[in-house]
């Protein structure tokens, strides 16, 4: 395993009384593709949001391509651009076209002029095959369009980790390809992947480890193959037992 | 004399119509003054509240809130007759027109911060997490991503309360203010007939009703689908 480029270290979090995140550990190389899974409530998307510092870890280290995510002297702002992240509900900002949505922050953060940001943006739209729409706003877009403007979004800042917290999970079922489609397009152009997700059969033939969480701690992690045919913790194999049956 | 005619004689005199109008016409050109004065400062301190609010300072969080339940609790009478009569004492001697247009506009800045805060509040936290993930600050993403929709929430409840208080600039007449329904009232104590006041409501009408218009077409440019 090269170097990683995330490197969580002993997070917990508490929210009130309730402890989240009881001392996980993640490391992450760079292209690796990590699928994350795990039941409701046993702490994956507080996990992806700590390594962002959407959520604030209550302790614990997060080392996001060498910046220290915690050190209160890191420019957040500044690190956050490499780090992309798509949401379950799309959070597309509804008042702005698709383009004014992945401009916004090359603008705002980058620094780039209109033009030059149209340019990136019309590439990154390109990219999750969505140029044509560049026009419209989130209204009218279907539930798979604004989740691949929602990606364009984040891939036009070039971030050097993307983080997905189960973004095919508010899709129709028949909208889930075109998003998967997307994801394995990234992976193949070596981007960093940490994946929140149930998309089993994603995971199976992309993902290169796959972590179970449950109850605040990671439980197992291996190779798909290893996890989801032979799961060596009970509490896994439940789990895969679960999912799988449906 | 009919009755009909005594009414039109008592009501719509055109010759004491005539020679008050521009009495009238002045009244007009005062209120528009005090409208201006205070839709433009009101709104504005409405709007500065409500975004210092979204700092979320605690104390000065505490003193926003008082000031604004303060300002809406008060009846704008009650605070031009405080401001005009009881600042003196205080050695600050505000005209009637400074009263009134103070008056109005802290109580416009009241209503209009819980507005403009209820539509802060009511933007989804994913609309937030989406700006700061991608690098945006706090204050870009209030400015470039929450508050173009909130506003657009605002309009309707905003325009509505807008009107209201304008309106209240008739209360100026009790300090004085030559606005419509101050020259109305001198003009029907100096005719001895009410038609002045006939005037007013003429002049009110001509004044506000454009502005109730605009605000319903406002309402419905500014409306967009999600």
């Amino acid at each position: 395993m090269s170097k990683p480029i995330v490197e969580a270290r002993e997070i917990h979090k508490h929210f009130g009384h309730l402890h989240v995140l009881k001392g996980v550990d993640l490391e992450v190389a760079e292209r690796e593709l990590v699928f994350v899974i795990g039941p409701s409530g046993s702490g994956k998307s507080t996990l992806l949001r700590c390594l962002n510092r959407l959520e604030e870890p209550s302790s614990g280290s997060v080392v996001v391509d060498g910046i220290d995510m915690l050190d209160p002297r890191t420019d957040i702002n500044h690190a956050r651009q490499r780090i992309g992240m798509v949401f379950q509900s799309f959070n597309l900002y509804p008042h702005m076209t698709a383009l004014g949505n992945v401009t916004l922050a090359l603008r705002k953060v980058a620094g780039k002029s209109r033009g030059e940001a149209d340019v990136l943006g019309m590439a990154a739209l390109e990219r999750v095959g969505l140029a044509d729409r560049a026009g419209h706003t989130p209204g009218q877009l279907s539930g798979g369009q604004q989740q691949r403007v929602a990606i364009a979004r984040a891939i036009a800042l070039e971030p050097r980790v993307m983080l997905f917290d189960e973004p095919t999970s508010a899709l129709d079922p028949e909208l889930v390809g075109s998003v998967l489609e997307v994801m394995r397009d990234l992976r193949q152009s070596g981007m960093t992947m940490i994946v929140v997700s149930h998309e089993m059969g994603f995971a199976r033939n992309a993902a290169d480890r796959v972590v179970f969480m449950d109850d605040g701690l990671i439980v197992e992690q291996g190779p798909p193959a290893a996890i989801f045919e032979n799961p060596t913790q009970e509490r896994t194999r439940a789990f895969i037992g679960q999912i799988q049956r449906h | 004399m009919s009755t009909w005619d005594r009414f039109v004689e008592t009501f719509f005199n055109a010759k004491v119509m005539v020679k008050y109008l521009p009495d009238i016409l002045s009244g007009m050109v005062v209120t528009i003054e005090l409208a201006v004065l205070i839709v433009l400062s009101g709104l504005f301190a409405g709007l500065v509240l409500a975004l210092l609010r979204a700092l979320a300072i605690r104390p000065l969080n505490w003193l926003i809130i008082f000031v604004v339940d303060l300002f809406r609790s008060l009846p704008p009478l009650v605070i031009i007759v405080l401001i005009y009569f009881g600042l003196p004492a205080a050695g600050v001697s505000p005209s009637g027109f400074v009263s009134t247009w103070l008056s109005l506009a802290f109580v416009l800045m009241a209503f209009s911060e819980e507005i403009f805060w209820a539509g802060i509040t009511s933007i989804p936290k994913g609309q937030w997490e989406a700006s700061r993930s991608t690098g945006l600050s706090f204050g870009q993403t209030l400015i470039n991503v929450v508050l173009p929709q909130a506003l657009r929430l605002t309009i309707p409840p905003l325009t509505n309360r807008t009107i209201a208080i304008t309106k209240g600039t008739a209360l100026g007449t009790v300090v004085a203010v030559a606005e419509i329904l101050g020259q109305a009232s001198s003009a029907v104590s100096n005719s001895y007939n009410p038609s002045p006041l006939m005037m007013g409501a003429a002049a009110y009408l001509v004044l506000f009703l454009p502005v109730v218009v605009a605000a319903r077409w406002i309402e419905t440019k500014f409306a967009w689908k999600r």
